[in-house]
């Protein structure tokens, strides 16, 4: 056991954010004190601190791009009726429903995930124009009176397959960042390990995802069922 | 290399600078002068970025949380067309209207596999470090021209409907961002050391199961606290994973690093902290809780992290 001092105060900064979003305070005032609190308690000047912010601001700013770059043209397309487009669309195939759409789209996310392909599919381009729609027509098509609730839910879980394929596919491709940065990680500690191995040993971890995701899909189903009867019972 | 990340900066600053003179002139935003200060920030950001001093910076990025945090950025008017219309042109175009959506990832994918290394004359035609957000500006780009020229719009329509979408994500689109920092000034601070420190001081290793259990749980929670999996893995396989692990149950390393790292995604998918996973979707999808896209993902989440603890403990030393 070594005796050096480990500095626990900068703890107190996930204390800020466990705090604040138990209060359900705005989130961005809950990041921008958390990053106030861990600065004073590491010590740090609060010049130093604004830098350290501002430097990392700058160095990070290529990730909104993802996000952003696509709206010009999937609003556009919005406007002309895209989403209503991929509702009639789904509403052709008589076997289509919600949880079968969406196991479809998980395996295909999980499997291009795992052959690298990341960038089919995606919150701005794949699941708010089409994904979502579709998922919400399957079920509209059997229940024209789908409620507001149901339809939060099932665009939840549209946003959550998504997650879910690219999560536990991605992870199975050998030249992925997450495999790499672990390679680089365990060198430094003196372990020498083939990425290959390590995308091979996730492919359990997978298999399970797929398998208990798919589940929560299949029983969607019965859920909507289920809760579209008790709306009708009462009348 | 001819097609470089900057450019893409370039082109994301001059659509948010727009969008800030358009919530400007915008009169039926009720907050317009704060809005329009806010993604004109923003839009500096990205037009200045590589030139504004550090501390400059800070503020900047303090000054758009206090906008944001107190309710600063609000939506507009859209002149939105009505069901009737958009169901009209919708039966017009059929599946044209496909087209430009899947021109993105298509562009993507092509870009960063097949393009990757092609030069032109001396220059790489992107950039190697950043090949898949490169191809994702172009295809974006290639998007916008088709859709316009399929649907008879100007580019100004484009923009306008850019902003649609925008002013509905508001402070939703700098959290992320936000948070990134946040993580980068958590391990700045020696979060890691912190955290291992007192997950091996105060839990007792010596049985197998506790120590697999400590080690997954802690990935997932410590994911769940820094909202990336990334920051995670090394301070707990470090802390937990090498010295216990590997070093006491002698462990397979590539069982316990590949497994170790999917307990970290379980977590991601358990926390508003990752938001650009579980927070901006919510918003995108006009979701009235932000946090449903994170409750409805703890229901594969957790069952997946035991799946994790068992698969590790059976696994490790084959």
């Amino acid at each position: 056991m070594d005796h050096t001092v480990v500095n626990l105060w900068p703890l107190l900064g996930v204390a800020v954010i466990v705090l604040g979003f138990a209060l359900r305070a705005h989130p961005v005032l809950v990041v921008i004190v958390a990053c106030a609190v861990t600065g004073f308690a590491a010590a740090m000047p609060v010049e130093h601190l604004l830098a350290t912010l501002g430097t990392a601001f700058i160095k990070t700013r290529n990730l909104p791009l993802i996000l952003l770059l696509p709206l010009a043209a999937i609003g556009l397309l919005e406007r002309f009726g895209l989403k209503e487009h991929a509702q009639a669309s789904i509403a052709r195939i008589k076997s289509a429903t919600t949880g079968r759409l969406l196991i479809v789209y998980l395996a295909i996310r999980e499997i291009s995930a795992a052959f690298g392909l990341t960038s089919i599919g995606g919150h701005p381009n794949m699941v708010r124009p089409l994904i979502a729609p579709m998922a919400e027509g399957a079920a509209e098509v059997r229940y024209p009176a789908l409620t507001e609730e149901l339809r939060h839910r099932i665009r939840a879980m549209s946003a959550a397959t998504d997650n879910v394929g690219l999560f536990f596919g991605e992870d199975v491709f050998v030249a992925f960042g997450a495999i790499l940065l672990m390679q680089t990680i365990l060198r430094g500690e003196g372990l020498e390990v083939d990425p290959l191995h390590m995308a091979l040993w996730g492919i359990p971890t997978a298999v399970t995802a797929f398998i208990i995701h798919s589940w929560r899909l299949h029983r969607l189903d019965a859920q909507i069922a289920r809760a579209m009867l008790a709306v009708k019972e009462p009348a | 290399m001819i097609l470089k990340l900057e450019y893409f900066y370039y082109v994301l600053g001059a659509m948010l600078l727009l969008v800030a003179y358009m919530s400007l002139t915008d009169k039926h935003n009720p907050k317009r002068y704060s809005s329009a200060l806010f993604w004109a920030l923003y839009a500096v950001v990205y037009l200045a970025g590589d030139f504004l001093p550090p501390v400059a910076a800070g503020v900047l990025m303090v000054v758009m949380a206090l906008i944001a945090g107190f309710g600063g950025v609000a939506l507009g008017r859209y002149g939105e067309r009505t069901q009737e219309e958009r169901k009209g042109s919708a039966q017009r175009l059929g599946h044209r209207l496909l087209i430009p959506a899947l021109i993105i990832p298509a562009t993507t994918v092509i870009g960063s596999t097949l393009l990757k290394d092609v030069h032109l004359g001396s220059l790489l035609l992107l950039d190697p470090k950043n090949a898949t957000l490169a191809s994702l500006g172009c295809g974006s780009l290639f998007a916008v021209v088709t859709a316009c020229w399929l649907t008879r719009s100007t580019p100004m329509q484009a923009m306008r409907e850019s902003r649609r979408l925008i002013d509905h994500l508001g402070w939703a689109v700098v959290l992320p961002h936000m948070l990134a920092v946040l993580g980068l000034l958590f391990t700045e601070a020696g979060m890691g050391k912190a955290v291992a420190h007192v997950v091996t001081s105060y839990i007792n290793l010596d049985v197998r199961l506790v120590a697999v259990a400590v080690y997954c749980i802690g990935m997932a929670l410590f994911t769940v606290i820094m909202g990336n999996g990334f920051a995670a893995f090394p301070v707990i396989a470090g802390g937990v994973g090498i010295p216990v692990l590997v070093g006491v149950y002698h462990a397979n390393p590539a069982v316990m690093a590949a497994i170790g790292m999917f307990s970290a995604y379980c977590g991601t998918l358990m926390t508003p902290m990752a938001a650009n996973f579980n927070i901006v979707p919510a918003a995108l999808l006009e979701l009235p809780d932000k946090n449903a896209v994170v409750k409805i993902q703890v229901g594969t989440a957790l069952p997946l992290l035991l799946a994790n603890i068992a698969l590790l403990y059976f696994l490790m030393n084959m």
